[in-house]
């Protein structure tokens, strides 16, 4: 059990800059989880926590101490690889008990561990074959085994999930979380999937160009983004991001599309745009926050809205619906029968309690 | 197997290919089986005109000279200099092709200039090198032979092996490494596993290059450390030749390395083509 803390990580890969000054605490049982587009620096980061990378500068440590010094073995951590990484020449059995058998495990412990490793993770009947003869989600079931029957003070996940088909990794992700409530080891996971990183995390740890755009509890990134970025990541079908103008008058706000039309907004947002009169801003309204307007008086902070149904997606309980609101695209998240055709008039009502307002340059959420 | 009928067209052309193949293997095998069969004629039987297909007997005597007047030792000095040479070679040049594959030791070039040392024409560097051991007395010593095929070896080493490693995914290295073993102990129980059949073939081309050198050794062996090579050499006079001692001894020239083939089979195919894939 260990709690993780680094402070001002940089590291580069020749003239690439890969991780920019990350600072981050992870306490002892938690699941955090690195996410961020491709090539953002997750891996780099994970690897330098192992010590399969060394950081230029900043320091690392793992339960108090500070390892930048110790070796990956020596950090009594256990990780989990993107292609599993069995070794194709051993047996499961072999395979699992390979980090005990590399530490001097005595050979009843070995046994017991990979036996009870086996039995959690359902493979107790595969502990003769070879990897080959395994399939991707038997594969990586043995590589999580491999892991666990370590007892480590730290689980590190590089994309553990990445090959598996849709439907072994929604399966998969669920044993992995029900793992972590298991064995309550601290867990460190990277992942570019937003709906894993929702899913699984305690805390979301988003990073964009090395650098930490923000963290935090998975539904408050989701509800509370800082940044339009973090608006845009989180969420599926992502944030409609609609430029239009601010005018303000008092108390009361509107945001006033350029292709005509305005909304006006709740007051708990006004209040916060006093003097933002003339603004240019990127209005930030998810696919969720739209619903059929059912005729009666609309709730505080909604607002209703007419258009006509372009692209109609249905997924069986939701059908996402593409309309035109502010001179663009936008997606509409709505009930399975909600919308029948194209080219229909859809009385639409929209929650702007929830509205996030971007400004368009610095990608800064200012209300 | 189920026997199908095939179709007359099929049939014909699947006979006429075994057909084929049986000729090119009489074609190929028929110098060998002239060897085996001359190693076991009396003189008579070997001038016999015209020429005796099988030898009234076999018999054994033309390989008991070779035991009785000490030749065969040519072919254990050639065992030993060409096991023992290609067996540094192997783990010496296994180390350095690790160094150069995962640690980039000696940047992009230093591969391709390693091997482009095994592009030189061996009789452009024999007589420097002639020189040079007799200055050092390496001249028909054990250490002298054993020393010249493993430089000559090590780039060919490097680079094969070279490749077999880059093929090797780091992750299973690095999941090692995190699992608790260091370096030495990934190369042994990671990378070595891993490269097994390119290690095999790559040593059955080391032991055979030393194994078949004949201008080095004759250039720089004498009396003690004659290999087999030489030592066949010495069979044909300005006279006469002794074919029955040139056919016994190139008999059991032959089978070491009919020996170490044989065994190393299944490992030489597919790291062969391991190679030619990657390369
Ligand atoms: N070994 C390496 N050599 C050079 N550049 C690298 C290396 N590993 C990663 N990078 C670069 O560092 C950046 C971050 O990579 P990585 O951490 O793998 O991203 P992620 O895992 O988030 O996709 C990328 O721009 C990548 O190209
Ligand atoms: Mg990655």
């Amino acid at each position: 059990m260990a709690d993780v803390k680094l402070s001002g990580v940089h590291k580069y890969y020749g003239n690439v800059h890969a991780v920019r000054g990350v600072d981050l605490t992870i306490t002892d049982g938690e699941f955090a989880v690195l996410v961020g587009p491709s090539g953002c620096g997750k891996s780099t980061l994970l690897r330098t926590i192992a010590g399969l990378e060394d950081p230029d500068s900043g320091a690392i440590a793992i339960g108090g101490a500070v390892v930048n010094d110790l070796r990956p073995r020596e950090r009594n951590i256990a990780m989990v690889f993107q292609n599993y990484a069995l070794y194709p020449y051993l047996t499961v059995n072999e395979n699992i008990a390979f980090g005990l058998r590399a530490r001097k495990t005595p050979e009843i412990e070995i046994r017991k561990r990979v036996s009870e490793a086996a039995e959690m993770l359902g493979i107790g009947n595969l502990l003769q074959r070879y990897p080959r003869q395994l399939s991707g989600g038997q594969r990586q079931r043995v590589a999580i085994g491999r892991a666990i029957v370590r007892k480590a003070d730290l689980f590190l996940f590089d994309e553990p999930l990445s090959n598996l088909d849709a439907q072994l990794r929604d399966e998969m992700r669920a044993e992995i979380k029900r793992l972590h409530h298991e064995i309550t080891t601290t867990m460190i996971y990277v992942t570019h999937d937003q709906i894993e990183a929702m899913t699984l995390a305690d805390r979301i740890v988003l990073l964009r160009d090395g650098k930490i755009e923000q963290q935090g509890a998975p539904l408050e990134l989701f509800e509370q983004p800082r940044t339009g970025f973090v608006a845009g990541f989180l969420g599926s079908p992502s944030i409609n991001l609609i430029p239009a103008t601010l005018k303000t008058d008092g108390p009361v706000a509107a945001v006033v599309f350029q292709s005509g039309g305005e909304l006006k907004l709740p007051s708990a947002k006004a209040m916060s745009l006093a003097g933002a009169q003339g603004r240019e801003i990127l209005v930030g309204i998810r696919p969720q926050h739209f619903s059929r307007a059912g005729g009666g008086p609309l709730r505080n902070g909604v607002v209703s809205y007419s258009a006509v149904a372009d692209l109609i997606q249905p997924t069986g309980t939701r059908t996402f619906t593409t309309i035109k609101i502010g001179g663009v695209d936008a997606v509409a998240e709505l009930q399975a029968h909600d919308v029948r055709s194209h080219g229909e008039r859809i009385d639409l009502a929209i929650d702007l309690n929830r509205v996030v307002l971007i400004d368009p340059v610095s990608g800064v959420v200012i209300a | 197997m189920r026997v199908s009928k095939l179709p007359a067209r099929k049939a014909r052309i699947l006979a006429l290919r075994y057909l084929g193949a049986g000729v090119v293997t009489l074609l190929f095998l028929f110098p060998v089986y002239w060897l085996f069969m001359i190693s076991f004629k009396t003189p008579d039987e070997i001038y016999h005109v015209p020429p005796l297909w099988i030898p009234g007997q076999i018999q054994f005597s033309n390989y008991y000279v070779l035991f009785k007047d000490g030749d065969v030792l040519a072919i254990l000095n050639s065992l030993i200099v060409a096991s023992v040479s290609s067996g540094i070679a192997i783990v010496l040049g296994t180390l350095c092709a690790y160094s150069l594959a995962r640690f980039g030791t000696g940047g992009e070039n230093l591969a391709m200039w390693i091997i482009s040392q095994r592009m030189i024409p061996p009789i452009a560097v024999v007589f420097p090198i002639f020189l040079i051991y007799v200055y050092f007395g390496l001249v028909d010593s054990y250490f002298g032979l054993i020393l010249l095929y493993t430089a000559f070896n090590l780039p060919y080493v490097i680079w094969m092996m070279r490749g077999y490693i880059v093929d090797v995914p780091l992750e299973l290295e690095e999941s090692a490494l995190v699992d608790g073993l260091n370096r030495w102990e990934v190369i042994w129980k990671v990378v070595f596993p891993m490269v097994r059949p390119g290690l095999m073939a790559t040593s059955v081309f080391t032991f055979a290059f030393a194994w078949n050198d004949f201008l080095f050794a004759l250039v720089l062996t004498r009396t003690e450390v004659i290999t087999f090579p030489v030592m066949l050499t010495h069979y044909f006079g300005g006279q006469s030749n002794f074919w029955a001692k040139i056919a016994a001894m190139s008999v059991l020239g032959t089978l070491p390395i009919f020996v170490a083939v044989s065994v190393m089979q299944r490992y030489l195919v597919r790291g062969i083509s391991l190679g030619a894939v990657k390369g």
